[in-house]
Parts: C-alpha cells; structure tokens; sequence
C-alpha cells in the first residue's frame, strides 16, 4: 500500500518525511521538488515516474504527498490525505506550514497509530485524541494500563466512535441542516444546473449508548405511507416545531443519493430507509445528500453586461430574494468579473457596498443584510487601457455567496429524532436550518 | 561502541549542533534528554545525518514516558540499518514492552520491531509476536497481524516455518472486526507477492466471516474486505447473489475509497446473477457514482477516470445525469477534460441539445487546450449522433464565424471528419475555404486540403487553392505534404485539364526536393499509377474508390484490456488506463528485479536495430513518460537501501554504473499500447494511399514529429540528473542524424 507520507511546503522544503516501507527512499523527496512542486507545468494529482506513484494534495500552504510503488486503491490514497487534513485541522484548528512545524512530533506520533506499513488503521479524531494528545498532562491517561485497555477495546471495538461510560446531566441533541445549493445559469436566463448538496451535522449529547432513529421527509419512505403517524410527532422538544418556516413544509423531497457516518447502519437504511444509528460523542456529520429536483432557488439573478467599443464595460446587475419575506440572508456578497485591463470603476447601488478587487479582476458587491422579495440594483462602468494584444475577454460567470437561515433549498425537513436508552431519559433535540452558496454562478 | 565514543571524542569539535545535542541527550535530567531527542528528530526531517547520535538515542529507550518512547522508535526505525551491531541493544527492550501490562506498549512494540529491516532482531521476533498474535487486547492482534506481513517480507521461510500464516488464517474468524479486517490485509500483501504460499483462500467459511466483519470494521478495513472479495471466484449463482446483496448498501458510504470498491465488488459478481437483477444493481449504482462527481477534486478525477471506463462497458448507466457533468469555471483541469470525455459518452438525442449550448460556451473560453477538445467534443457527438449533425455543423459555423485562430482550426479538422461520415454538408465548403489564410497547422492545413481535394468537381477555385499551396509545397510539415499530393492528383483524375501542370509541379517536388521517405514514396507510388496507360481506370478506381464511412472518433479501450482493468477499479491502473504491468514493478518489493529486466531490456534494444527500437518509442504516446522513467530509475538506483544512511550524502553515489544504459534511448513502448496505437497508423497509411489521412491518428510521418516530441520531453526530464541529461541529448542526436 502506502510507502511514505511526506509534507512539503511551498518552497519545497520537505517539513514531514515518514516512510512506512523500506522502498520510500529518503531522495523521492527531491524527486518530488523537482518534478511536481518547481514544475508549473504538472497538472494531475497522480504522478508516476518509474515505479514510484506521487499523489498529491495541496492544502493551505503546504502539499500532502503518498507515496507509492504498487497500484495502489487510488481513491484511498486521496481519500486518506483529505483525511489527515480532517485529522490536522481538528488538532491543530488549522493545518498549515506553521501548525506542521510546531508539532511535527505529534504529527509522527499520528502517522505511526493511523498508518501501519501503509495501511490506514483507525482515523477517527474523537478515538485518537484519547491517547494521542497535545498537552502532556492528558497522555498521563494513556499511560496506566487499565485505562488504556479500555481506550484499546475502543479503538477497535464495533463502536469504536463511542465510548460507553458517557454521562451528561443534560441530555440534548442539535441536529444542523446545511445545504450548499448549486446553480448554473446561462446568459439567456435558463437553469442548466441546479442541484443542492446537503449535509446533517449533528451534536450529541447524550448519556450512555444511545439508538437514535431519524427521519426526514424522503419521498421514498413517504411514499411508502410507512410512518405517516409520525408527521405530527416530532420526537419531543421544543425545537422541531419550526417546519412553517420552510417552504416545502407540506411536500416531500426526492433525495439522489444518501451517504452516511460509518456509526449508521447501512443495511437498514438499504433494506427499509429507516436511519438508525448508534451516534459518536459530541459533533459529527451524521449524512450527505444529494438532491436535483424542485430546487428552490433563493436569489435571482439578471445581469446586464455590455462591452462597449474596447474601451468600457457597462454593468447592471440586479437581484432579487426569492424567499418569504420573514427570512433574510446575512453576508451575500456578488462578484462581478470585470477585463483583465481594467483600469478603473465606478459602481452606484440601491444597497450595500460595492469595491474593485484589481487582483481578483472582480468586482465585489457585500449586502450584509438582505431581506427576502426585496431586490437590488447595482449599476457599474469599468474602464478599460487600450492593449496592444486585444484578446477577447473569457467573461467568467458571475458568482454568488450567501448564507440564509431556516431556508432549505431543497425542502428537505427533519420529521423526527427518537433517541432510545437503557436509561430511559428523555432528551432535548432542537434543529436548525441553513442553506449556502455552493458554486452559484450566472453566466453573462 | 566504546570505539563510538572514542572517535566521537576526537574528532567531533566540542561545538555545534551534533555535540548539542549529544550534551542534551545524555544529560541527568529527563526533560532535557527528551528536548533533545524532539530535537534529533527534527533534523533527521530536515535531511540531516544524525546518525552518529545513534548510541546516545538508543540509551534513552528504557522509559515509561511512552512519548519518549515514540521518539525514540521512530529515530531507531530510521537509522537501525546505520548500526546493525547496536541494535541488538534495543532488542531487550523490546522484548520486555511486549508483555508490558499495557496494551499500547506492547502493541507499539511489535510494530516497531517489525520496522527494523536488521537481521539480528528478526531472529528474536518469533516469540514476541507468537504471544501477541494470541493477545487478549484485539488492539494488539490487529497489529500483530500486520506485523506477520512484515516479517514476511523480511524473512519469509521465517514466517511460513513458524505456522504464522495459519495464524493469520485463523485470525479471520476472530471476534473483533479490525483483527479480521487487518488479518485479510496482511494475507493480501503476503498472496500478491508470493502467490505460491496460497496465503489467502477464501472458502465459504472466511467469506461468511468477512462479510460479517464488512459492516463493522473501520472504513480502510472495508475496503480491504470489499477488494478481496471483488477478486473472490464465486462458485455458483447464489453465492454472487449474496455478495452483491450484502456489498450494495456500502454504496452509501462516505468515504469514495469504499464506496468504488463497493462499485468494483457487484460489478464483478453482477455478471453471474440474472439480467433483471443485475440491471438494478446498475440502477442502484448510479446516484452514488454522480455524488462522487461532487467531492474533492483529486476524488473526483478517480472517480471520473473509473466513471469513463464503467461508461464504456455500460454506456447507459449514466443516461440522466448529463448535467452533473458541466463543468464549473474554477474545476482544475485535469478534472474538465475528464468531464467533457463523459458528457460526450453519454450524450444521446435526448439532452444533445443541452450538450452542445454547453460545449459552445466551453469553445468561447481563453484556456486553449480546454477550449480545443470542447470542438473536438462537438465533432464527436456529431458523428455520435446522427440525428444532431446539423446542429453541430451549424454550431461549428459560429465557432468559425467568431474568428478565435484556435477554434478555427480545430473546427476545420472536426469539419473533415464529419464529411467522412455524412455527405451532404458540401454548401458550407466557400466558408470553411474563406479561412485558409488563416490555417498554420499542419493537422488543419491537411484537412482542409483533404476537403478542397475530396470535393474538387464542385469547388471551382480548387486548382488555384491547391496551386498556391504547391508553390509552398517544401515548407510545409510532412503531414501536410502528403495530403497535398493526395488532393492535387484527385484533382487531376477529377478535371485532368486543369491541373495537368501542377500535378507535375508536386511531384517533382516530391521526389526530387524531398528527402522524407514517406512523401518520396508516395509520390512515386501516384507517379506510376498515373503513367499507367493500359487502363486508365485502374487509377481511378484506387484513388477515387469509395471510402467506408467513419463510426466514431470517441477513444475507447480495447476489449480485452478493459475488461482488464475493470477489475483493478479505483487502483492507479484505472486512473491511468493502464494495465499495472506498465507502470509498477514485478512483485511489490523486487525493485532489483526491475532493474535486471530493465537492463536487460536496454540491452536488447541495443542489439536490435537501433532506429528501430527509437521508432518503437514513437509508436506508443507513452513515450514521454518512458523517458522519465529512466530518469527516476537512475536517481532512485539504490532502492534496496543497502547502503547505511551515511553513505546517501554523496552526491548519485550509484549513477556511474549506469551511464552506459543511457546510451539506448528508452525503453519500448509496451505492447499494450503499441498495438492500438500502431493497427490504427497502419490503417490510416492504407488509407493515405487511396487519398485519406487518418481522422485524429498522426498519419505516418506524423509519427517521426512524434518522435521528435518524445525527445524532447526526454530532454526535459532530464534536467534531474545531470549527467544522464548529457547521455540522452547524445542519443537524441545519434537518431536524428540516423534520419
């Protein structure tokens, strides 16, 4: 499998060099600086030069590189470096040039318990963070033998997100509806793509091993007339009751494709669609989804550009929120592409605040606030220096970003969250909705 | 070690950093001898040689403090090859942490002894690892099972004497997941290299266990479950019913490792099953292939790169999903024209529409290549499809309308093909011949000089659009003079009044200016034809015969080679299209292995005729990366990692062997991807005859631009190695003289 991992930085300075096998020689270091990193012309993540494959990920400032001399599962590879990524940035909070110098020996430490000559083992953060730690106090835990059999039986155990001696006073759960909602739309006004990528990112807190069963207005369970029963029922807790404020309260939502944290059984979810899971502590991505159809999309866009002669590019843009008028979306900002020769702008606006960003070639419009079935107008003018090379403007799309609370652009609803202890608590569960800007782009 | 400290007394100064540390590694007080040892540590990062520190690391092994004791390990797995003798000293240790009452000691134990590549503490492994093999901590079997794979490759009489692979084997029916999960991995690796153990049979027994564990273990044991059991042979029909039914709901997994080893497992066992069933395996396949288009894009190119090859043996899975295809303005390259290669598979007279308002945006961008293959996608769905030619021709008229020099040319080639396959289009010959002045490739030059020579009798002009391109005839590239040839005698056989002169102007030119062979002999092939008089028709007949009709000009893969690499899904091989032969060596540690075949083969290639071993390099497009591979074989020629690490500061320590090898240029493209790329040149040479240069393959001489190509990306990579660089210019200039 995996022959080393190592860490550059931009310069190429090799800050992590971890081989796992004896055929990651220390000189594929330089081999990788010449070939990939002072190569501006390499533009595939996968390199392979003899026998030796180079697969490599760029994150802040610094590259994470596998090495291998097998075929190797391609997809592992990559999916283990975005991993190790994960692993960093919920150690350090951010994994960059600076975090990997400052705790390179923890980084080793990392390396030895998630690689075993090459092959993944356990890379869950909440398990290593059990014996792998920062501060030297806590490591103390790992070091008596009781405590750290128990942490073992963990690591490996079938629930090796949970531990099992959990307790809170409190019992509560915040289930998090995230949506990234896509669009691409073409200059003469139709939709070619929108599609919204959805997440459900859950806190839990919650004593003991809990079973929790969730549920959502799938179509495909609905359809089934499963559990109609449930629709008034949402598991208890004050928080659940918000469904008004989404649109597609009434209707139900047909979900692409589902992918779930590894805690979910997925035979159960294959077999009847029912989500049950057994959750780790605290915070976690319980699933992802996909969905394509009905998507409600929250600001409308009419972007009018013209060139005029060589010399000027003429603006209006207007843009209207599309949803009720109660919501309001926070931090939406619209870049304008303007010409790379752009020499100066002026730009007027019904709201907000509107910049020339020269390095961006972008034209930055920022509404802090902007409440829904209002529109805005912005009219623009860049003038443009005459080139001796008049190359014909790309135009790249006009991009949007935008966060917008209780608003889910795929209607998508949490219909209940049962949780079932031994115990016999009861619990808290409140829900919260937000719907983002993916990759929302117009083209003009 | 006595001798140690002696040289280090005398010839160490008793500054600097190695005496630092040194100082701070054998210092009384703890946290001072654990500075120091981060500190080692760090510099061996940094590339440093710290070797010398070696005794004065190992003295700080006997501790509790268990990260001190990580440090300490890391440093002796890095250097234990520079003091084989010394390590002998940390073997107690070692011995003792494995029954060390806490199970992350002894696991970290028997891990880490399986890192030290020495002799002397393999002979001590047995009894170590035979206890914790039988541990009661599942954490320290996992990694006892892994360490059998380790010892294995150090020692492998070693490991199948002492029954370790039984063991193993019976590991898999252990009651914890991951012990099962890295149990099959270490069988795995050891039944890949040395088959002959027949280290892992599955029977029904194991399989049953390993499904059990499939929804239990870690995400990285999934995989390693799911691939074993994509390569297990089923025994009957209801066995690879079971497999796909207890495999799919792994298509909802997260992690896109598992969820394309999910894909890989029913795609090899859906064949057994009944059509109905298998038809909704694929169904149920889909939605999770499209969310992987959604994630990273390094995942994402994995992904798109299997996606191609699960298209091209089941071209309907997809049908519905053109869109999630487009590709969005800030995807990285590599990642759109993967994209565009799937929209074009999928693309049917359904969304075609939708395509092509895409793929004209696509050819309006600035970056040239990208917007080159989006023409070149416009063509191909034109020839695709039918029904949408019209479309596509008249979308192409826009693209040429807007000027752009690149689209022009591109879409003059894309026009030519679609005249091979529809008549009829001949109207919009006056425009495309509007852009001549403008055309400066050879491939564009040549197609629309085919163009004008195909349709002579209804271009009026065709004598003087030919003529002008006669006068300049020994400018041009070679490719281009063929299809000058070709065209002007067409236009002869076609209105012999009017190009009685020119045809003598051409091939005089060719054959008495010329010096390529292949323009040479094609002239004098049309020469004797046309001064053939018994019958006047023969030469008709062969020049003009009617063509077949092209089918298509997507690239799609060999059968056999497919089904290939169908079976190494989501692995580099089907990244790269390749089968793994290609590009890894033979047994997964016998790089001294490669290096025998590869001097071997140099060898040969030598003793062969030298211009043909050269061709043979241009045959293949691999040949650039051929000449890499050289390059990284020469740097990287101490694989074996004999020689002790202090050994690496001198500068290519091994490159004087192997100066001599450089001298052969590269080695030949593999036959894989020559035959492909050879039957269709060939093709394309018959057909030059009769008056048509191949679609999209180089025509011949095409082939020697190519080689010079191939050269020249030789010649970059080189700049690794200077003294190989020089070897490989020399070989460069051998062959062109040769020419």
């Amino acid at each position: 499998m995996l022959s080393g991992i190592l860490i550059f930085n931009q310069k190429g300075e090799n800050l992590i060099f971890r081989a796992f096998r004896s055929d990651c020689r220390p000189r594929l270091a330089d081999i990788f600086r010449i070939q990939v990193i002072s190569n501006p012309q390499v533009r595939s993540p996968i390199l392979t030069l003899g026998s030796t494959t180079f697969s490599h990920v760029k994150h802040e400032n610094i590259y994470l590189v596998a090495v291998t001399k097998s075929n190797a599962n391609a997809a592992l590879v990559f999916e283990f470096l975005y991993r190790l990524i994960m692993l960093g940035k919920s150690y350090f909070g951010k994994f960059d040039e600076e975090a990997v110098k400052n705790n390179f020996v923890l980084i080793y430490e990392l390396l030895d318990e998630i690689l075993d000559f090459g092959y993944p083992q356990n890379t869950d953060p909440d398990t290593l963070k059990m014996y792998i730690t920062t501060e030297g106090v806590k490591s103390a835990i790992a070091n008596s033998p009781t405590d750290s059999s128990r942490i073992t039986q963990q690591a490996t155990g079938a629930l090796s997100w949970r531990r099992s001696d959990i307790k809170y006073r409190k019992n509560e759960a915040f289930v998090d509806v995230i949506e990234d909602v896509n669009l691409l739309m073409s200059a003469t006004g139709t939709v070619l793509r929108a599609d919204v990528n959805g997440q459900i990112v859950m806190r839990a807190y919650l004593t003991g091993t809990p079973e929790c069963k969730f549920g959502l207005n799938d179509r495909l369970l609905l359809d089934t007339g499963e559990t109609s029963s449930n629709m008034n029922n949402p598991g208890g807790g004050n928080g659940l009751g918000t469904s008004k404020t989404t649109r597609a309260a009434a209707g139900s939502v047909t979900l692409e494709d589902c992918q779930f944290h590894q805690c979910v059984k997925l035979g159960r979810f294959d077999a009847d669609r029912i989500i049950s899971f057994v959750p780790p502590d605290g915070e976690f991505e319980l699933m992802r989804y996909r969905a394509t159809e009905n998507v409600n999309l929250p600001f409308k866009v009419h972007p009018i550009v013209r060139e005029i002669g060589t010399t000027k590019v003429e603006y209006s843009v207007a843009i209207k929120a599309n949803y009720s008028s109660k919501l309001f979306a926070t931090n939406v900002v619209i870049r304008i592409p303007t010409p790379l020769n752009t020499a100066k702008t002026t730009e007027r606006t019904s709201q907000g605040r509107a910049k020339y960003e020269p390095e961006q070639n972008n034209i930055v419009w920022k509404i802090a606030r902007f409440s829904g079935q209002s529109e805005y107008v912005l009219n623009a003018e860049a003038t443009l220096t005459s080139m001796t090379h008049q190359k014909a403007w790309s135009r790249p799309p006009l991009s949007l970003s935008f966060s917008l609370l209780m608003f889910t652009s795929s209607g998508l609803l949490v219909r209940y969250l049962k949780v079932f202890e031994k115990g016999n608590y009861s619990s808290v569960k409140w829900v919260r909705y937000m719907t983002r800007a993916g990759s929302y782009e117009i083209r003009f | 070690m006595a001798m140690n400290k002696i040289r280090g007394a005398f010839a160490v100064p008793r500054k600097g950093e190695t005496f630092e540390l040194r100082a701070g590694l054998v210092s009384q007080y703890a946290y001072e001898r654990k500075e120091s040892i981060q500190k080692t540590i760090m510099a061996m990062t940094l590339g440093k040689d710290v070797s010398a520190l070696f005794p004065d690391v190992l003295k700080n092994i006997a501790t509790s403090d268990l990260e001190q004791k990580k440090l300490v390990y890391l440093y002796l797995m890095n250097y234990a090859k520079s003091h084989p003798d010394l390590c002998i000293l940390a073997v107690n240790t070692f011995v003792q942490d494995s029954e060390d009452p806490n199970p992350l000691v002894r696991a970290l134990a028997i891990r880490t002894m399986g890192c030290i590549r020495v002799d002397k503490i393999v002979d001590y492994m047995e009894e170590p690892l035979r206890k914790t093999l039988r541990d009661e901590s599942p954490y320290v079997r996992k990694t006892a099972a892994i360490c059998v794979a380790k010892l294995f490759d150090l020692n492998p009489t070693m490991a199948i004497e002492n029954g370790f692979l039984e063991m193993l084997q019976e590991m898999i029916g252990d009651p914890n997941p991951m012990v099962v999960a890295n149990s099959v991995t270490a069988l795995q690796e050891i039944h890949s290299t040395a088959p002959e153990t027949k280290a892992l049979q599955i029977t029904g027994n194991t399989l049953r266990k390993m499904l059990m564990a499939l929804n239990e273990c870690t995400e990285w044991g999934r995989v390693t479950v799911l691939s074993t059991l994509a390569e297990y042979k089923t025994s009957d029909v209801k066995e690879s019913e079971h497999i796909c039914e207890r495999v799919a709901p792994q298509f909802q997994h997260v992690n896109a490792g598992v969820v394309l080893a999910a894909v890989k497992a029913v795609f090899l066992h859906m064949k057994n099953v009944s059509p109905e069933l298998s038809k909704t395996y694929l169904k149920k396949m889909a939605p999770p292939l499209v969310t992987l288009v959604s994630s990273a894009p390094e995942v994402q190119y994995v992904a798109l790169r299997n996606i191609d090859l699960l298209l091209q043996k089941e071209p309907d899975i997809l049908n519905k999903e053109l869109r999630v295809f487009f590709c969005k303005y800030n995807d990285p390259q590599y990642v759109k024209f993967q994209k565009l290669e799937i929209m074009v598979r999928i693309a049917n007279d359904r969304n075609v529409d939708q395509l092509l308002a895409e793929l004209k945006e696509y050819a309006l961008e600035v970056d040239m290549d990208f917007v080159r293959r989006a023409v070149r996608a416009i063509g191909q769905v034109a020839i695709k499809i039918e029904s949408a030619s019209e479309r596509c021709v008249n979308t192409l008229l826009d693209l040429i309308n807007t000027k752009v020099n690149y689209v022009v040319q591109e879409a003059i080639v894309v026009i030519k093909d679609i005249f091979r396959k529809y008549p009829g289009y001949e109207g919009i010959i006056p425009t495309l011949c509007q852009c001549i002045d403008e055309l400066d490739e050879p491939n564009a030059r040549a197609a629309i000089i085919w163009i004008v020579g195909e349709y002579a009798e209804k271009i009026s002009n065709a004598g003087d659009i030919l003529g002008g391109f006669v006068d300049g005839f020994n400018e041009e590239f070679s490719s281009t003079q063929l299809q000058i040839l070709t065209s002007v005698v067409k236009l002869f056989l076609k209105r012999p009044e009017k190009a009685q002169g020119l045809v003598q102007r051409v091939l005089q030119a060719a054959t008495s200016e010329n010096d390529n062979p292949d323009v040479r002999d094609r002239a004098y092939i049309y020469w004797r034809l046309l001064s053939n008089t018994s019958d006047s028709n023969a030469t008709k007949n062969i020049v003009l015969s009617d063509k077949p009709p092209i089918v298509t000009t997507i690239h799609s893969l060999p059968p056999a080679l497919l089904d290939q690499l169908l079976s190494e899904l989501s692995t580099l091989s089907s990244v790269y299209h390749k089968p793994p032969e290609q590009f890894v060596g033979h047994g997964r540690f016998g790089a001294d292995a490669v290096m025998r075949a590869a001097i071997e083969e140099q060898i040969q290639n030598a003793r062969e005729n030298p211009l043909a071993a050269a061709a043979a390099t241009a045959g293949g497009t691999a040949a650039p990366a051929q000449g890499q591979n050289n390059v990284e074989n020469l740097l990287d020629i101490d694989f074996d990692g004999g020689a002790p690490a202090s050994a690496q500061t001198e500068p290519s320590a091994g490159m004087s062997g192997l100066e001599g090898l450089a001298g052969t240029p590269v080695r030949v493209a593999s036959p894989a991807a020559g035959t492909t790329g050879q039957a269709s040149n060939n093709l394309d040479d018959l057909l030059g005859v009769f008056g048509d240069s191949g679609a999209s393959q180089p025509s011949p001489s095409g082939g020697s631009a190519d080689l010079m190509n191939g050269f020249s990306g030789l010649d970059l990579s080189g700049n690794a190695g200077p003294s190989q660089n020089n070897q490989s210019k020399k070989s460069n200039d051998d062959i062109l003289s040769l020419f």
